[in-house]
């Protein structure tokens, strides 16, 4: 049976991990490096690496930090962070990367996705969705969930996954920093209308939150940062949790 | 020294392959040229990406009709172990028939891609020695391989289906040894170290 995952995300700036709370307010959490081997120890399924920075410079930095990550670690990793065009994406796969994640540029140009999917396959384009309710609408957001669109949240998931989608990432930026829970009923909603794996992100505080996010939200995999990153929670016991719930985990 | 190498045919993420056969202390050369891949201790087909694209790529250089000519032991991971087949309905392609296998697409009855880590059971072959029956395995695919009499590990995703196989001195993997943690990592090093 297909375990479900859970996926430590690094938010890197200039080589550096940073965490914040809804996106503002950045602390450093620790080496990137360093800290996915840790992760990948401590029973990690699989990582996120997004990058938050936007210098010039970004580029080639990310691309070495990808490499010394997939000399080191032995599990699957994401990467995302201002991917807009297939050049992007070859320059992270050729150094090791196994998946990349594109959000506001998709939403902008949403040809990117076919072309992404086209040429390297559906299995390493995972589409991130970032949402907010308004005026009981989920709507689209772009940018770390800075600017809002009209783009109704269901439509773009399905038009996602008819793009070439391999899997959608979904933060509620409702959610996200509250440390309240997951958004479940628009996970479950998701999980409904598209047939490829759906990611929980945003709002992990307790492991009984994941154990949600699955039952509930009916997600294939869950993601979160802070609660790992300052060891609220460590991932072996969080998947002892959900076993002891009949969830199947890899332990 | 091994002579170790790991055929690449512009498919895929095989840095990721090269630096798992690093973690265990042994290097590995990326080619497609037909002489180095000939003379190799062991040969690692990789690949990631679509059937039909991979095969074109296979038929350009001559690799397709060199690899089932092989004669020292080939590890064929994901699609590489799709292409090992007959025929692949990904791209309705036929495939290097070392396997007497056909690849189908999953039906619509489970999400596709399967993503994620399963178990592989029913393990009979040298390259699972010291792995307990059940070990989880890291695996991204959307076709696969039904129960056939070359099966080795069995995976379930709605249907049980063939997740290795072996024929004579090939070897496929469904799953991804490379990202698998230390177990996939041991079967690795079974291939590298023990297979002959």
């Amino acid at each position: 049976m297909l375990t479900k995952r859970i996926i430590p995300c690094l938010d890197i700036k200039n080589g550096r991990t940073v965490k914040g709370v809804n996106f503002l307010d950045l602390r450093d959490a620790g080496d990137p490096v360093e800290l996915a081997a840790i992760y990948a120890a401590e029973g990690a399924d699989e990582l996120v690496f997004l990058d938050i920075s936007a210098t010039e410079e970004k580029r080639k930095t990310l691309a070495e930090l990808v490499r010394k990550v997939a000399e080191k670690v032995d599990i699957p990793f994401t990467v995302g962070g201002g991917i807009a065009a297939v050049e992007d994406v070859e320059i992270l796969l050729h150094n090791g990367a196994d998946k990349v994640s594109v959000n506001s540029s998709a939403v902008k140009r949403p040809e990117l996705i076919d072309e992404l999917s086209g040429r390297f396959g559906s299995q390493c384009v995972v589409v991130a969705v970032d949402a907010r309710q308004v005026d009981g609408q989920w709507r689209v957001h772009l940018v770390g969930g800075k600017v809002p669109t009209e783009i109704p949240l269901y439509e773009w998931v399905t038009e996602a996954e008819r793009r070439g989608a391999g899997e959608i990432l979904f933060t509620s930026m409702d959610h996200d920093g509250t440390k309240n829970g997951f958004a479940n009923e628009a996970l479950a909603h998701i999980s409904g209308l598209v047939n490829i794996p759906v990611i929980a992100s945003g709002g992990a505080g307790e492991m009984q939150h994941f154990a949600d996010a699955f039952l509930k939200g009916k997600a294939d995999a869950a993601l979160a940062a802070s609660v790992f990153h300052f060891k609220e929670m460590e991932i072996n016991p969080l998947k002892a949790f959900l076993r002891a719930q009949d969830i199947a985990v890899r332990l | 020294m091994k002579n170790i190498v790991i055929i690449d045919y512009g498919a895929g993420n095989i840095q990721s392959v090269k630096f798992a056969v690093e973690r265990l202390g042994h290097q590995a050369v990326l080619t497609d040229d037909a002489a180095t891949i000939k003379k190799a201790d062991k040969v690692i087909f990789p690949g990631v990406g679509a059937a039909g694209s991979a095969m074109s790529k296979l038929r350009a250089t001559g690799l397709d009709r060199l690899i089932p000519e092989l004669e020292q032991p080939v590890l064929g991971i994901c699609l590489g172990m799709q292409l090992m087949c007959r025929h692949s309905e990904e791209g309705n392609t036929s495939g290097l028939g070392i396997f007497d296998a056909d690849v189908l697409r999953f039906p619509d009855s489970v999400k596709v891609p399967q993503i994620g880590w399963n178990r592989i059971s029913g393990l009979k072959s040298d390259l699972f020695d010291g792995i307990r029956d059940g070990e989880f395995m890291y695996l991204v695919h959307s076709y696969y391989v039904p129960d056939c009499p070359e099966a080795v590990a069995y995976t379930s995703y709605g249907i049980a289906y063939a997740s290795a196989l072996k024929k004579d001195n090939f070897y496929g993997v469904q799953f991804h040894p490379e990202k698998s943690s230390t177990a996939g990592a041991a079967v690795l090093k079974n291939f590298l170290e023990t297979v002959s």
